[in-house]
Formats: structure tokens, sequence, C-alpha cells
């Protein structure tokens, strides 16, 4: 693995606000990572440190083995970058606007219509090309900034809430677009939509008040909810009160809990442990017929919330 | 510093000055204030000589309003729009940036001047000028538009919006115009120390434009013309890094 983005002790303060407050983590080649956190956690402030824009207040950023102080300019021909919101010059029309980022990217001649053709498809922009990019709808202005992004085909992609404002069939479009492109590619992702976790990448760091509060999988997250590896289970020929006698006397179950609305437990397992075959056996053990059963997987936004917010915690 | 960047910055935002009808309303107005000022302000016939003094006389005054029209939006615009954020973390160094800028800005308002020539074929038709003295004005006033832009163009990145832009590049114009007129100096006499005053009193344009109007390419006003842009210029780069992400 190489590695593409290098982050040490990351900062940036305006003031007394300590915007992002020494974060630290690396991206490597074939990496997607989903940079969450709520709203003003220091997502967009860190990436705009990532690209060069802003200057952190402190700590070192290198990309592709270039120090973004040193030589800003190598950091930003070797990335792509869409920004929050997908900036653009709105009165020109995105075939123009690409062939002006094809230009400054230093891309020529027949390379240039090859790279602005092939970003257009990419991005699914080609039947807007010729009309002015300020009387395009949200979602094809967020494309034609991915379009941007990728023109130069960049080791290294930064892109700042790419599916914000989209509707579900684009959503999907532009997620499909970042897996094609992760092979070969670093990539950081900016979203708090947690659907994305799963959809989109192979690790997350997670920071809220400019600090990283969790860096690990996806999985690694899920396993931090208290509903990873629950069972929910019901069978039909037997009272409630002696099913749920019966599973709490199991001895790989920490915890049994009715489920409201409905008839069923969900059944915690000891130490994060699967239990879904041994407890399907033993209650087909027992001569039952198993109504309904599945698995629950770990709970994002109640992870999330309890990363994010050190208090929801203990008044849980 | 890369040319070509610069070439291209400077292509970007010269056809976005053409994409809206703002080109064209200006390019309109400009000659209509450029005749007007020549013919009744400069008396141009009344005179009865073949030249263009009446013409290019009243160049920094018209300049004052209609220069900062031009360079309001250089920068103001791609703060408020946030696409600063894109070229700023495209490949591109902020001198680069904002060289392309202002040659964007200036190659339109030096289209803008040529498109006087009607009156250069009519001064040729009634007489014989000399084209020399001509010539040297015509290039005279671009640099001293060249002046009046990079200060435009520095107060552009001060602010998002378009209007304070242009009320204090005018303001500011106004004052380097009328440096060396009797209100400013008395201003300044009152408090300020007498090298200061004369320091201030050197400053204005009109004393540097006044030879060059009537032909004579002084290489000092040539030289207080170009000092004065890569001051300008300087300033905004530096204002561009500090401001960018604000």
């Amino acid at each position: 693995m190489t590695l593409r983005i290098e982050i040490d002790d990351l900062a940036k303060h305006f003031g007394a606000i300590k915007a992002v407050d020494g974060v630290s983590f690396s991206v490597s080649k074939g990496e997607v990572l989903g940079f969450l956190g709520p709203n003003g956690a220091g997502k967009s402030t860190t990436m705009k440190m990532i690209t060069g824009f802003l200057a952190p207040t402190r700590g070192t950023v290198r990309v592709c083995g270039y120090d973004v102080l040193k030589d800003p300019i190598s950091v930003k021909a070797h990335l792509g970058y869409l920004p929050e919101g997908a900036p653009a010059y709105a009165d020109m029309t995105p075939d123009s606007f690409l062939h002006f980022i094809a230009e400054i990217r230093g891309i020529k001649g027949a390379d240039k219509k090859r790279a602005v053709a092939s970003a257009a498809e990419r991005a699914r922009i080609t039947t807007v090309m010729f009309q002015p990019i300020e009387t395009l709808s949200k979602g094809y202005k967020r494309r034609v900034g991915l379009a941007q992004s990728i023109l130069h085909n960049p080791p290294v992609l930064i892109l700042d809430e790419p599916t914000d404002g989209l509707d579900p069939n684009q959503k999907h479009e532009v997620r499909t677009l970042i897996n094609e492109m992760a092979e070969d590619k670093a990539i950081i992702i900016s979203t708090h939509i947690l659907e994305e976790v799963h959809a989109l990448c192979t690790r997350n760091v997670v920071i809220a008040n400019g600090k990283v509060r969790f860096d690990g999988t996806p999985q690694e997250l899920e396993s931090k909810s208290r509903y990873y590896h629950a069972v929910c289970v019901n069978v039909a020929n037997i009272e409630q009160q002696a099913f749920e006698t019966f599973l709490s006397s199991l001895d790989f179950v920490a915890n049994v809990e009715k489920l409201s609305g409905e008839d069923g437990f969900r059944v915690y397992p000891k130490d994060g442990r699967q239990i879904t075959a041994e407890l399907s056996e033993k209650i087909r053990g027992n001569g039952w017929d198993i109504d309904a059963l599945h698995a629950e997987h770990g709970r994002l936004d109640e992870v999330f919330r309890s990363i994010t917010l050190p208090n929801a915690e203990s008044s849980k | 510093m890369k040319m070509q960047n610069i070439w291209f910055i400077m292509k970007r935002e010269f056809s976005g000055y053409f994409a809206t009808p703002v080109a064209y309303v200006f390019i309109i107005i400009f000659l209509l204030l450029t005749g007007f000022s020549t013919f009744y302000v400069g008396n141009f016939f009344e005179r009865g000589e073949a030249d263009l003094y009446p013409f290019f006389s009243m160049h920094p005054w018209l300049y004052i309003l209609l220069i900062p029209a031009i360079s309001m939006r250089l920068w103001a615009e791609e703060r408020k729009s946030g696409s600063i954020e894109l070229l700023m973390t495209l490949p591109v160094s902020v001198f680069e940036a904002v060289l392309g800028k202002f040659f964007a800005a200036w190659a339109f308002t030096g289209l803008a001047l040529l498109l006087n020539f009607p009156l250069w074929i009519t001064v040729n038709y009634l007489g014989n000028p000399d084209n020399g003295v001509i010539l040297a004005s015509f290039l005279g006033s671009l640099l001293m538009a060249g002046g009046f832009l990079s200060i435009g163009s520095c107060i552009s990145a001060i602010t998002k919006n378009q209007v304070i832009a242009f009320v204090i590049s005018l303001v500011i114009s106004l004052i380097f115009v009328l440096a060396g007129f009797g209100i400013v100096i008395d201003f300044f006499a009152g408090w300020a120390p007498q090298t200061l005053v004369d320091v201030i009193s050197s400053f204005s344009f009109l004393t540097h434009f006044d030879a060059i109007s009537k032909g004579v390419i002084d290489l000092r006003d040539m030289l207080y013309f170009i000092s004065l842009i890569a001051i300008w210029l300087f300033a905004n780069a530096l204002i561009v890094n500090a401001r960018k992400a604000d």
C-alpha cells in the first residue's frame, strides 16, 4: 500500500475557535476514506488545508510525498478537489469550463479533447455541455464540479459532500462513479449521510470539535453499536414469557429485550459474537417453529451520536 | 511563474466579460462618453487643430468612473461565488492568477479604447495630424488605464461586494488623479510633513499623464505608471492570499 495522503497534527485556529485541533490520519491508494462528523466539526476546514486553500495554524500535510506548505503547486497538480457546494464559473458552459480546467492542468491538444469528453461522460453531463452552468439544476452543477475534479485523472481525490442535494438516482450514479475510480486512487469524501459509509467507504474517520474521535473500518464503526450482531427473533407456538426465559438462559446471550410494537425479542450476544446460527439451532432443538429471525447491523446513527456528542453517552 | 497559466486565466476572464451584456453596455457607454467629452468638453472642432488632444486629455476623468466598473468584478465576484476556492486549488500561483485577471481587464480596456478609431479616421480626413503623437498618446492612455485597473483589481480583492469595490476604487482613483490639485494638497499640508506633501503631489496621475496626452513619452512617466501597477498588483496578490478563505 502506498501512502498518498499523510496528515500530521493538523490544526487551524480562527482566533480562539479551534476549528481543527490536532488531526492526524493517512490515506493509501485504493482507500475511500469517509470523513464523518456533524456540521461545523472541521471537515471542510481540514479538506481546505489538505488542498492548500487554507494555511494550517500548525501541522503538516503531504500529498503524494509533496508538502503542501513547501510545494503547494505540486500538491495541487496531484489532486482533484470538489469544494463544498461545487463552485464554478456560473456564466461559462460546462464545455468551456472543463476546457479551461484542462488547460490549467497542462493537458494539451487531442488529450485535452479526450480528457474533457471522458470526464463529461463519467460525470454524466454530456447532455448539458453547452448550457450556461448557472442555468443547470443543483444535481448537474454538482456533477460539473465532479467532472472538473476527475478531469486530469488525479491520484488523489478530495470530495466535499459530493452527493449533498442530489436525488437518490443521482446519488447512486455518483457513488457508482466513485467506486469505479476507487481502485487506483486515494479518495477522501466528507459526508454526513451515514448510508454512504457502507455504499462507498473502506475506512472512516469521525471528527467532532476539531478532533479525531474514530478511525477504522465501517465494520469497526458498526461494532461500537450496542445493536451490533443482535438478533431479532420470534417463534409461533410458545408463550412469550416462556420463550424469554429460555432465551435468557442461553450461555451466549448477554441480554434479552422485548421488541416494542410487535411480538418477539431482541437478543444481545456476549462479546459481540455472531450468534444467529447457534440461536436458531437451539430454538429448533426445542421443536419450536421460527416465525422470524434476523441479525441486526450496528446502528450508525446511534454510534455517530455517541461518538460526536460525548454527553449523549452518559445520558442514555 | 508560468506564462501559459497567465494566458489561460486571462483568456477565461476576457471571454467572461462577453458572456453577459456587461461588455457591450460598457463599450457603448465608453464610446458615448469619449465622443461627448471630445466634441463638447474638449471642443474638438472649435480648436481647429488636427490632433486628438481633446480626446486624450479627458481620459483620466473618464477612467475614474469607468475603470472601477471593469475591475470591480475581478476578485469580488470570485470570492462571492466561492469559485476562488476552485481557482486557488488549481496548480496556479496567486501571482499568475492576479496577472491573468489584470491583463484580461487591460485587454478589454484596450479594445474599448481602440473602438474609438472613427475619431482617428475623422481627424486624418480633416487634416494632417502627427500620427506618431496619436500613437504615443494612445499607448500612454493605455498605460494610465493599467494604473487605474491595478488599483481597482487590488480593491476588488478586499471585498465580496462589487458595489463596495466600485465605490472604493472610484474614490482612490479620484484621489490619485486629484493628488496634484490644490484641495488635496491643502488637506495634507495642514498636518503632514512637507516631504509627504511633495510625494503626494508627485503621485498625481494628471501630472504624469499631461505630457503623455500631448504625445511626449517621458521614461519617468512610464516608470511611474509601471511601478504603480506593480505595487498595486503585488498588494493585490498579498490580499488575495490573506483573504481568499474568508
